[in-house]
């Protein structure tokens, strides 16, 4: 056979036994865009075979089982995969952009030599051809790219497409590939897991929410923005490099990498928006946000916008509060 | 224990973006660049390692980097034991790692530590792709690394706060996310010791073959469809337009 693949592979991503949801996402774009070509929706799934039942949008479920693939080792995972790859020989590969997606899209564009596309927020076959809308430069910049070749693997952000297409249907064939001989000798091993620490405050609970980004330069600058939280009663909440730099405590930090909050209103300031960040906050009711740079993506969520200096309106909101 | 540490000179994201005529890529030629942040976050926890475990840490970075010698004497600054400039430059990651792969296979690492992601590159995940062109493990969006003997232990992040720590045999690559503390800063008057100093080892590495580019249609700023409400009129104004927008709400008490 000559003709170039039409089937569409998707790694599922799980956490214990439960199928994440960024998963349907990819399977509903991975039926989309097969269907268009002729050809399958499938969905590798690493783990026990009986965890297929939860994939029935899908036209085939790859399964392997292996010992090495109880958890997520990101070597064999990346053993898997490829072993999956060679087998099926899909078009196109869609991954998350999580911790999985991020570990695995790379290793596998040199292993399978087939270009990655990463941080793509948009995937359309046009014509014979995918094109898929990647974000550069943390948003500010989107690329527009041909995926033109035999193969390709693109890593999506998550919230891209609509996830369901790809949770009805069903049900799925299911193929258990035997696993590689690679697992057997795994470089690396899992010694402990750590679950998410419980807060003193649960900010995925409150109705309002006082958020800082980097904007507020320091620890020490951090009070004005805790009078103001104090004064509307609010817990403050914060963005990555606030929580990296240590001024507040992880359990406070919004985004991909913290916790997913829907706060019927959102305060932000200092925020820029990065994706990470607009990922765990943008299904707020109100969004308000302010920032002097007047080109931060965050403005393109927010429902209201100002370029007041966080230094000059932070004081002010608070003195309007004062009783 | 030799631990290299690839750093990148990336656009600082603070600038505007201009395009190239054709549209299809970022004119880098009136951007200033920065330092990777992800890759500042590698090298603090480099160093880190070192503190506990001894050894040596090696930055690496491509000549044809805008800026790059400013990166390294930098990082030499905040205490790198050595640092080197790989002849050429990469349009994309993938003809980067091939030269960071080129050289570590002339000067061997044990642990080869950088930032999980550059963001100006479509395909910008370093890490995965030198440890597949190195044959080594790796592991991305690290917040700790510690040294064990012929292994080390990566605590590896996922999303909603989990994590795992991992034992991988080394050599191995890591794509650090966050480092255990901030990165550290080096004085000015440090920094231009280092740089009157020199000792940036310039090494040249065979030009190598790299996968297919991805074709770019074009590059553009995003339309702003759903921009928000700017609130205007000065402080004053606009504190009284935000108190009363979540008033309205029952957010505000009275």
């Amino acid at each position: 056979m000559t003709s170039m693949a039409s089937d569409v592979l998707v790694l599922a991503e799980r956490a214990g036994d439960q199928i994440q949801d960024v998963t349907y996402e990819l399977l509903a774009k991975a039926s989309e865009l097969a269907h268009a070509w002729g050809g399958k929706a499938e969905v590798a799934l690493f783990g026990p075979p009986e965890l297929a039942a939860q994939l029935p949008a899908a036209d085939s479920v790859i399964c392997v089982d292996h010992p090495a693939l109880a958890g997520y080792l990101p070597d064999a995972y990346q053993q898997a995969l490829l072993h999956v790859l060679r087998e099926r020989s899909p078009r196109l590969l869609l991954l998350p952009n999580t911790t999985m997606g991020l570990d695995q899209g790379a290793a596998l564009s040199v292993l399978w030599d087939a270009p990655l596309a990463a941080s793509v927020t948009g995937l359309t076959a046009a014509g014979g051809v995918a094109v898929a809308t990647c974000q550069v430069l943390g948003g500010k910049v989107l690329a527009e790219v041909e995926l033109a070749g035999e193969r390709a693997i693109c890593t999506v952000v998550s919230g891209s497409f609509d996830p369901s297409a790809g949770q009805a249907g069903g049900p799925a064939e299911v193929v258990t590939i035997p696993p590689p001989a690679e697992l057997d000798a795994p470089r690396m091993s899992v010694r402990q897991m750590f679950e998410p620490e419980a807060g003193d405050v649960d900010i995925t609970s409150a109705d309002l929410l006082v958020s800082v980004g980097r904007g507020i330069g320091s620890q020490d600058n951090l009070e004005l923005v805790a009078e103001l939280a104090d004064a509307l009663g609010a817990p403050l909440s914060a963005s990555r490099p606030v929580t990296d730099s240590g001024w507040l405590p992880k359990t406070r930090q919004v985004g991909k990498s913290g916790l997913k909050v829907k706060p019927r209103a959102y305060l932000a300031f200092g925020i820029s928006g990065a994706p990470e960040h607009l990922e765990g906050m943008r299904g707020a009711e109100l969004i308000i946000a302010c920032n002097t740079d007047p080109h931060a993506p965050l403005f393109d969520i927010a429902h209201v916008g100002t370029t007041e200096d966080l230094f000059d309106l932070v004081p002010a909101l608070t003195e309007r509060l004062a009783p | 224990m030799r631990i290299v540490v690839p750093l990148k000179a990336v656009p600082d994201l603070v600038e505007e973006i201009e395009f190239t005529p054709d549209g299809t890529g970022i004119d880098r030629e009136y951007l200033a660049f920065v330092l990777n942040e992800w890759d500042d976050q590698a090298l603090e926890e480099a160093l880190l390692v070192k503190e506990v475990s001894g050894g040596e840490v090696i930055v690496a970075g491509l000549a044809d980097d805008p800026g790059i010698d400013q990166l390294l004497y930098t990082a030499l600054a905040k205490g790198a034991d050595g640092a080197v400039k790989i002849s050429g430059g990469a349009q994309d990651t993938h003809a980067r790692s091939a030269l960071l792969a080129a050289y570590l296979a002339e000067s061997p690492a044990d642990l080869i530590i950088t930032g999980v992601q550059a963001p100006d590159d479509l395909d910008g995940q370093l890490p995965p792709m030198l440890a597949a062109r190195l044959g080594f493990p790796h592991v991305c969006v690290a917040i700790a690394v510690e040294a064990a003997g012929g292994s080390a232990r990566i605590r590896q992040e996922f999303s909603g706060g989990r994590s795992q720590q991992l034992e991988v045999t080394l050599p191995a690559v890591v794509g650090v996310q966050a480092a255990r503390q901030p990165p550290r800063y080096a004085p000015i008057s440090r920094i231009r010791q280092v740089t009157q100093a020199g000792g940036i080892e310039e090494v040249t590495v065979p030009a190598a073959s790299t996968q297919p580019a991805l074709t770019v249609r074009r590059m553009y700023t995003p339309e702003q469809t759903g921009h928000a409400q700017m609130l205007t009129g000065g402080t004053g104004p606009v504190a009284d337009q935000i108190i009363e927008l979540l008033r309205s709400r029952g957010l505000v008490k009275g």
